[in-house]
């Protein structure tokens, strides 16, 4: 990712730092890291491709009908894997639905799902590497343990047995009780990059500073620590988000994730894969679709992290 | 060496037990009655609810029922599934071929993910390693339940290179297409790892005396270069197995291969509960020691690691 980045920005030449293109404005003599990072940013193309992507996304998600104005649930098996026509630009699937609709219509549920365990995640996150990283002690060491626990069990098998526990008690689509498996069981990561980074600010002179001025320990972790911790976890847990969309499709695929009435990419590529034989384009539309989004937030991330990465910079 | 085996032994002392708790609560803490489940629609009469009640230790407060979990688990009891036959024997049935389609995942990893690491960290910045870093980047992000379809209608259906489904007896060579799709995301994160550690290794100080020494090209590379960067990559095969595991259970699914995983997602859909926890505990071991293993090797093979 980062050779990319440095590949395409070496293309454009070593001199675009002190000729900037017309248009850009020249960089000020002195520069906040997140202003450093942006300035970075902005002559990635990578970011700018995923940032598309996923505005794409978000926009399919919101306001479908503005793709495909066909009905995702208007199904009908006479048509049973029709070919492409002009209502249906993709044709139809095994039960006669409109495979570009319910393709577009897909992206809510990934969308709904990836955002509420993310921000579910975050916030167990945030609680857990604030509190590890500052208190650090016995408090630490329990803390260290816990996550060490959570992350003994892999993901999905964790998620198989839990979802299959919250399912039983639930009725409806199914997001709740994914969305409650995904952020119980996928915070580790973002904990552990808070607490290493609140583990560095701590020592800073400006939280000293701060505790001499008789600033207690919320006031401390919230205005001076967090925000000087925030950038890591932030690319996290847009990496997460991408992790996370790919994980409730694969829940959906094995059938313990969303549950029919709801659409989603998971549960599409398992049917069609059954019957692929068939017809091809049922499986490859939301398949690609579900890559697409998942790369656009990997790679978003990516992209974040290497403009914050002073490393990486020349 | 010792104080840090004793200490990560009992580190994994403590893991195990909170694991192995986790799944069993969430697998039997106030479940809905799993003898109906077991019976589907027919009524169970009082005398069979009795006897099965007692036989599973159901009546029992739910720590008690934990011990006998525990008890079996260390004296390699699982207990029998809902249907009466041992969980050990069904597992025994399955391991064979899941070891082996995760044997040959991970020979195509470390063979592909190797070389190509090393081409593109000894040629940075040519076609060969802009290509394969990009191709690497999609390999990652492209979900096991889209790759595994997939590549199942491409080699499987049009092209026909390889048997679409493994069957009941898979053969080696059914195994090779699901192989090669369940080591394709350990073949990419094997690639980029390798290709950082060569190209940082390339300018290491002890590079730069072996070719001064005289060393060919070939045996700087190979002896210098390559040993030391597989370090990391060693530490990731122990990270991968769970990414391993949960491909598994997709990839035996849609292959149809009779392992570990598609038995596994057969019990989560009958909810034989014993089955699921008696299953998930044991790959949970599988991780944790081998973990463990990758820990301990990760120590030996770089002496500038002690742990202390």
């Amino acid at each position: 990712m980062s050779d990319l980045e440095m590949a395409a920005t070496t293309e454009l030449g070593t001199h675009a730092a002190d000729t900037p293109p017309a248009g850009a404005t020249p960089p000020p003599k002195t520069r906040s890291l997140a202003a450093d990072a942006w300035y970075d940013l902005r002559r990635n193309w990578i970011f700018w491709v995923a940032a598309a992507l996923v505005v794409l996304v978000i926009l399919m998600a919101v306001v479908p009908g503005l793709f495909s104005g066909a009905d995702p649930t208007a199904c009908n098996t006479r048509r049973q894997f029709a070919g492409p026509s002009g209502g249906a630009i993709l044709g139809y699937d095994f039960q006669g639905c409109d495979v570009f609709s319910r393709t577009v219509h897909g992206a809510r549920a990934s969308v709904l799902v990836g955002l509420f365990a993310v921000l579910l995640t975050g916030v167990i996150g945030l609680v857990f590497g604030m509190l590890a990283g500052y208190f650090g002690g016995w408090l630490d060491a329990l803390l260290s343990r816990v996550v060490d626990v959570v992350l003994g069990i892999p993901l999905l098998l964790a998620a198989i047995v839990l979802s299959k526990r919250l399912a039983a008690d639930r009725q409806g689509s199914g997001i709740a009780t994914v969305v409650i498996v995904l952020g119980i069981l996928g915070w580790t990561t973002a904990a552990r990059v808070m607490r290493s980074s609140v583990l560095t600010a701590r020592s800073q002179d400006y939280v000293a500073a701060a505790r001499m001025l008789g600033a207690g320990p919320l006031r401390i972790m919230w205005r001076h620590i967090l925000p000087n911790a925030l950038a890591p976890f932030i690319v996290v847990l847009t990496i997460t988000l991408g992790t996370f969309i790919a994980t409730e499709a694969t829940l959906s695929f094995l059938n313990i994730g969303l549950r029919p009435p709801a659409i989603s990419w998971g549960i599409d590529i398992a049917t069609a894969g059954k019957h692929v034989r068939e017809a091809a384009m049922p499986l490859i539309a939301p398949s690609l679709f579900l890559t697409l989004t998942v790369l656009a937030f990997i790679m978003l991330g990516d992209a974040i992290r290497d403009a914050f990465d002073p490393k990486l910079r020349r | 060496m010792a104080r840090y085996i004793i200490r990560r032994l009992l580190q994994m002392v403590v893991t195990f037990i909170g694991t192995t708790f986790v799944v069993y609560a969430l697998m039997f803490a106030n479940q809905n009655d799993p003898l109906q489940a077991l019976a589907g629609d027919r009524p169970v009469s009082d005398n069979v609810r009795q006897v099965l009640t007692e036989q599973y230790h159901l009546n029992e407060p739910f720590l008690v029922q934990y011990g006998y979990y525990m008890q079996g688990l260390l004296t390699g009891d699982l207990g029998r599934t809902l249907t009466g036959r041992p969980i050990g024997d069904v597992m025994s049935d399955a391991w064979p071929n899941t070891i082996k389609l995760a044997l040959l995942a991970l020979f195509f990893a470390t063979l592909f993910g190797i070389t190509a690491g090393l081409v593109a960290g000894l040629r940075r910045g040519s076609i060969f390693d802009n290509t394969t870093l990009a191709l690497t980047l999609v390999v990652v992000g492209l979900p096991i339940i889209v790759l595994a379809p997939i590549a199942q209608l491409v080699f499987g259906v049009k092209l026909g290179w390889f048997p679409t489904t493994a069957g009941a007896r898979p053969s080696l060579y059914g195994l090779i297409l699901p192989a090669l799709v369940l080591g394709a995301a350990s073949t990419a994160t094997m690639m980029r790892l390798t290709r950082a550690s060569v190209a940082e290794n390339v300018r290491a100080d002890y590079v730069r005396t072996a070719r001064a020494k005289g060393l060919s090209a070939r045996r700087v590379v190979a002896v210098h270069v390559l040993r030391n960067s597989l370090i990391p990559v060693i530490t990731l095969i122990g990270v991968d197995l769970g990414t391993l595991m949960a491909g598994a259970i997709v990839t035996e699914g849609v292959f149809n291969i009779p392992g570990v995983g598609s038995k596994l997602l057969l019990g989560i859909q009958t909810e034989d509960g014993p089955l699921v926890v008696g299953f998930v505990s044991v790959l949970v071991i599988v991780f944790l020691v081998t973990n463990l293993l990758v820990d301990l090797l990760y120590a030996v093979l770089d002496p500038r690691i002690r742990y202390e």
